[in-house]
């Protein structure tokens, strides 16, 4: 995972290592238990299907599946809506899965379903977004919030000449926990002197919608001319405002950063919309999602906080520890930027 | 009963002028509604009328508006398209696919845009001329059956901006003498629309059939001819509207457009072209478009509560309507009044 | 025109002779005729509708063995009950010729006001009546406007479409309540105990009753009728159509209200995006059960059976494991060719009257309260 990176961002990745750390132990003997196989069907549900960030997670869990046994398929809504989620997890219920990795629409909506699969003998694996404490066994968290709020920030410093001028965020919906969360780090880390620079010019909601987030960044830019930085911690929003300072002509005036997939800014990378942007590895997210779901089955673990696993083509081969509320981390978050966005489009695939 | 007898030669006149007139005044009510809008919010946020802000957000609405005056087109033969955002969506991303490392090109792609849309609005044509389904209805169904061809073809892809031509976006914030591009082509498209509507035989058939298809029909108009052509011409436009969305976003989904149907609608509602059928004007139609983008902008730029957006924007549409609704009824009590005489 | 004293269908109707009134393909022949010939046209739709989910459960139990099992039938029923109430109440006003395409945002809007009250401490008790009265006062506003001021419904509902849906968001803001008590989350998710039935498919069945009497056996459907066919006409028999009307919208708001109290306690959430979507699943089951979609025609039997017919379909895909997005293009399929179907059927019906007396059938205008197909 060490790679060349200019030094700024060499001290945003150390400190995104640093919050990442809290999941890896220091290397133990290997006592803690690697996967062993299972045979059985798991269903993976994401919060909505077609949706390339989720099918490559989908890719992921599935060479998983190829190394690890078992039946995965992937079924889902058309729209990010929870009540869509239920019925699909209560069939994997009624047919007798052995789990079910879900990425929650919304955390409560799904919870009762979860129960009722949980009560039934069913592991629940949460990925990517969260369903409610108690509804799953374990939660697989691509990275940890206080971390990528702390990394959003770093961004709009490094991208913010001297880390000085306004910043605005371009978010998903308004009542998104994943992105609400992350920006409330943010602002958290923001209240600290080395950013005293930066003016704060508030959240903009997108909905993940491309015509709404493209409708809120021209209006953002309408309202504040001396806009510096745009934050977009979603992968649609990244790309819509980045098209918007493109179009516009801002290029050089305005930067664009947050969580966006490496094909998906590749070009606004190289144009020097983007410099500098984050995600973490989806593909990993998906395979590790798969790998704990087995260990549930298989009875490797249980699922409380202090267990241990580790997943031998992930995390170096270093275990992973299950945290509070039963939440593993997967690692640390990439930066992208011009030094290595070709290598990661073709590397990731996404 | 008096009123059925035909009246004095010269009485339908008289009031034809003052209908004339009161229908002129709404697209001109409309403009002046939009002209004021655009003076109060200047006051408060002056870069709302920057020339950088009003060339991204009328590029954005010239979208809609092409769209909308193919919609315009089949409201007013009294049916209605909810296909058109199932439409837009699945050009947008077949001409993108198409442009994805092959080299199609460009106008290869407008073609093949444009060519299918034109395919798909024949397709709810034939649905609604040939096997007799209410439009709201056989549109109903295909929105969602395109929009399933939209999932087939992306197979779980999304096409980036690096996977299309190098600088396949431009257009999008071109601009000839100050006007975008995008701008211009929505202009063309509305200026033919409306001397098609209003100088040939098809536009006043599209009126006639849309005001009375059995009277239409006693006179020769053949109502299933018009109103196929008016779904194909309309699916035809969606499909232009989608190619220019693929050049504005450049990133795109199986599920681009989503929920722009409505948008499309409201536009063409709040342009004076009456659910009813039978009147209103693509012109209509463009303004109202332009005023519904202006509004989205606005709002957000005069840092309202986000929440109030869409109690405004519903606000505006019923205003828009009742406005309209008070305009006829005024014009018909006159109508009534000149008969009596 | 007076009322028509026969009862418009039901035990105490003569039984129908289809042959009769087909090979005749002349329905001047008396109003005894009219009426079996009408008859036999609605009993022939949900015969129809009837094939469809006997063809759709048999595929279904096909495709996967856990098709036919109580727990399936429970969690698919359930799933559809909140649109199927709002389908209940979209068949009136629709057969008077109008449309409310509001439902899906009064859904959002009574969710979140009962939100805001039970985080603001007010019981449920309390909370849920003052949502309903949400609802009517949303569906009067509709109504009002429709009838007072002569606008276009599709138009009306569309711009409340966004209304209500915008009031939702300023009531609950960004928040998302979700700390509902047991008791009230297991009404929408649970079952009678010892059962796989819903309790809120009870409420379906109930207010499914409550609406085909209302519809097909009161003066008040027939006035819907009456309505839907010939406003003019109505209006000048003493039919009240804009009390009549408003009522309507009255009614479809509150049902769409208590909708969303029952998706919020499915859901145990609160929150501005419920119901998202509902509206056009609303009115497909409507337009499925046979309701026409220009007024006048249609029975609240046919919209019934479309639930199921819905929620079979819907289920046996899942089961299958298709998702959302090509389920709804299957049901977009089965929308058009089940409209199509009858269509085709009468165009060829016709073809045969025809063909046998070289004859059009003269133009008649319905008894009150008749289907007609």
């Amino acid at each position: 995972m060490f790679h060349r990176l200019p030094r700024a961002a060499a001290g945003v990745a150390l400190v995104f290592a640093l919050a990442g750390c809290s999941s890896s132990a220091t290397p133990a003997p290997t006592t803690a238990p690697t996967t062993a196989a299972m045979s059985g069907s798991v269903v993976m549900i994401p919060k909505q299907i077609n949706n390339p960030y989720f099918d490559v997670a989908f890719k992921g869990a599935q060479s998983a599946a190829t190394a690890l046994g078992g039946t995965l398929t992937q079924v889902g809504p058309s729209a990010a809506d929870a009540t869509q989620q239920i019925p699909f997890i209560q069939t994997a219920t009624t047919q007798g899965a052995k789990a079910i990795i879900v990425s929650a629409d919304d955390a409560n909506a799904i919870a009762p379903a979860l129960k009722a699969a949980m009560a039934a003998g069913i592991k629940v694996v949460g990925y990517d977004s969260s369903p409610a404490v108690g509804a799953y066994n374990v939660f697989v968290n691509q990275a940890d919030t206080a971390g990528i709020g702390k990394g959003l920030a770093d961004m709009a410093c490094d991208e913010a000449p001297s880390c000085t001028g306004e910043i605005a965020v371009l978010s998903a919906a308004q009542t998104a926990t994943n992105q609400n969360a992350w920006i409330a780090a943010m602002q958290d880390t923001l209240k600290g002197s080395k950013y005293a620079g930066l003016v704060w010019d508030g959240v903009y909601y997108g909905n993940d919608d491309p015509t709404i987030s493209t409708q809120q960044t021209q209006a953002m830019l309408a309202a504040h001319p001396n806009l510096k930085v745009i934050v977009a911690p979603t992968t649609v929003g990244i790309v819509a405002a980045a098209q918007v300072v493109t179009s516009q002509n801002l290029i050089g005036k305005v930067f664009v950063t947050g969580l966006g997939t490496p094909m998906g800014m590749q070009a606004f990378v190289k144009s020097g919309v983007s410099p500098e942007f984050a995600l973490w590895n989806v593909t990993d997210l998906g395979y590790l999602a798969y790998a704990v779901a087995v260990d549930l089955v298989t009875g490797q673990i249980k699922g409380n906080p202090g267990d241990t696993f580790t997943v031998p083509s992930l995390n170096g081969g270093q275990p992973y520890t299950i945290g509070a509320d039963s939440v593993v981390v997967l690692g640390p978050p990439f930066v992208f930027n011009t030094s290595n966005i070709d290598q990661y489009v073709a590397s990731f695939g996404f | 009963m008096a009123l059925s007898m035909p009246a004095n030669a010269h009485a339908p006149n008289r009031a034809g002028l003052l209908i004339g007139r009161l229908a002129r005044s709404r697209e001109a009510t409309l403009a002046g509604v939009v002209i004021v809008l655009a003076m109060l919010v200047w006051f408060e946020a002056p870069n709302f009328l920057s020339p950088t802000n009003l060339v991204s957000v009328t590029s954005l609405t010239a979208i809609i508006v092409i769209a909308a005056v193919g919609e315009s087109l089949v409201i007013i033969t009294k049916n209605i398209d909810l296909s058109v955002e199932s439409t837009m969506g699945l050009v947008a991303f077949v001409v993108a696919e198409a442009l994805k490392g092959q080299n199609l090109p460009i106008p290869a792609a407008w073609a093949l845009g444009i060519g299918l849309g034109l395919a798909l609005g024949m397709a709810n044509g034939v649905v609604i001329t040939v096997f007799r389904v209410p439009s709201i209805v056989a549109t109903l169904g295909t929105l969602s059956i395109y929009r399933g061809l939209a999932y087939l073809v992306a197979n779980g892809q999304e096409i980036s901006v690096s996977d299309l031509p190098a600088g396949y976006t431009q257009p999008a914030s071109q601009t000839f003498f100050g006007v975008p591009f995008f701008v211009i082509l929505a202009v063309a498209v509305v200026i033919v629309a409306a001397l098609i509507l209003r100088y040939t035989v098809f536009g006043r058939q599209v009126y006639a059939v849309g005001s009375n298809a059995e009277a239409a029909a006693t006179i020769g108009v053949r109502a299933r001819s018009t109103v196929f052509l008016a779904f194909a011409v309309s699916g035809m436009l969606a499909g232009v509207a989608g190619v220019l969305w693929g050049i504005e976003f450049g990133q795109l989904y199986a599920s681009s457009a989503s929920g722009e149907s409505l948008a499309v609608i409201a536009a063409v509602v709040v342009g004076g072209v009456s659910i009813a059928g039978g009147s209103g004007t693509v012109v209509g139609a463009a303004i109202g478009a332009l005023f519904l983008g202006l509004i989205n902008n606005a709002l957000v730029v005069l840092n309202l509560p986000q929440e109030w957006l869409q109690v405004i924007y519903g606000a505006v549409i019923l205003l828009a309507v009742a406005t309209d609704a008070l305009v006829q009824m005024r014009a018909q009590r006159a109508k009534a009044r000149s008969r009596m005489r | 025109m007076t009322e028509d004293p026969r009862p418009a269908g039901g035990p105490d109707a003569p039984p129908p002779s289809a042959e009769a009134s087909v090979a005749a393909g002349d329905n001047s022949g008396g109003a005894m005729n009219r009426l079996l010939g009408s008859l036999s046209g609605a009993a022939r739709l949900e015969v129809f509708l009837v094939v469809i989910l006997a063809v759709l459960i048999w595929w279904g139990a096909q495709l996967s063995r856990f098709f036919l099992t109580g727990p399936n039938f429970g969690f698919s029923t359930q799933a559809v009950m909140e649109i199927s109430i709002m389908a209940l109440a979209m068949t009136p006003i629709i057969i008077t010729g109008e449309i409310d395409l509001s439902v899906e945002s009064m859904v959002g809007l009574s969710s979140c006001v009962l939100g805001w009250l039970w985080a603001s401490g007010v019981p449920l008790q309390a909370a849920i009546p003052i949502v309903l009265l949400v609802g009517v006062a949303g569906g009067l506003f509709n109504g009002i406007i429709v009838t007072r001021w002569g606008l276009p419904s599709l138009v009306v509902t569309l711009a409340t479409y966004a209304l209500f849906r915008g009031l939702g968001h300023v009531v609950l803001g960004s928040t998302v309540v979700s700390n509902f008590p047991a008791g009230f989350t297991n009404f929408g998710f649970g079952y009678v105990p010892g059962t796989f039935v819903p309790w809120t498919l009870l409420v379906f069945l109930v207010l499914a009753l409550v609406a085909v009497a209302i519809v097909h056996r009161t003066w008040i459907g027939r006035q819907v009728f009456a309505v839907g066919k010939n406003k003019e006409a109505a209006r000048y028999s003493g039919v009240r159509v804009a009390a009549l009307k408003t009522a309507l919208f009255a009614v479809s708001g509150l049902v769409a209200a208590f909708a969303g109290i029952i998706l919020t306690s499915r859901t145990s959430t609160a929150s501005p995006d419920n119901g998202l979507n509902m509206t056009l699943a609303v009115v497909t089951i409507v337009v499925l059960g046979g309701v026409d979609i220009n007024g006048g025609k249609g029975t609240v039997p046919g919209v019934i059976l479309a639930v199921f017919i819905l929620a079979t379909l819907k289920s046996a895909l899942t089961q299958a494991g298709i998702s959302t997005d090509y389920q709804n293009v299957a049901i977009g399929l089965l929308l058009i060719v089940s409209v199509i179907t009858p269509l085709l059927a009468r165009q060829g019906r016709d073809l045969v009257s025809r063909g046998r007396l070289g004859r059009k059938r003269p133009a008649r205008d319905p008894a009150p309260g008749e289907v007609v197909r």
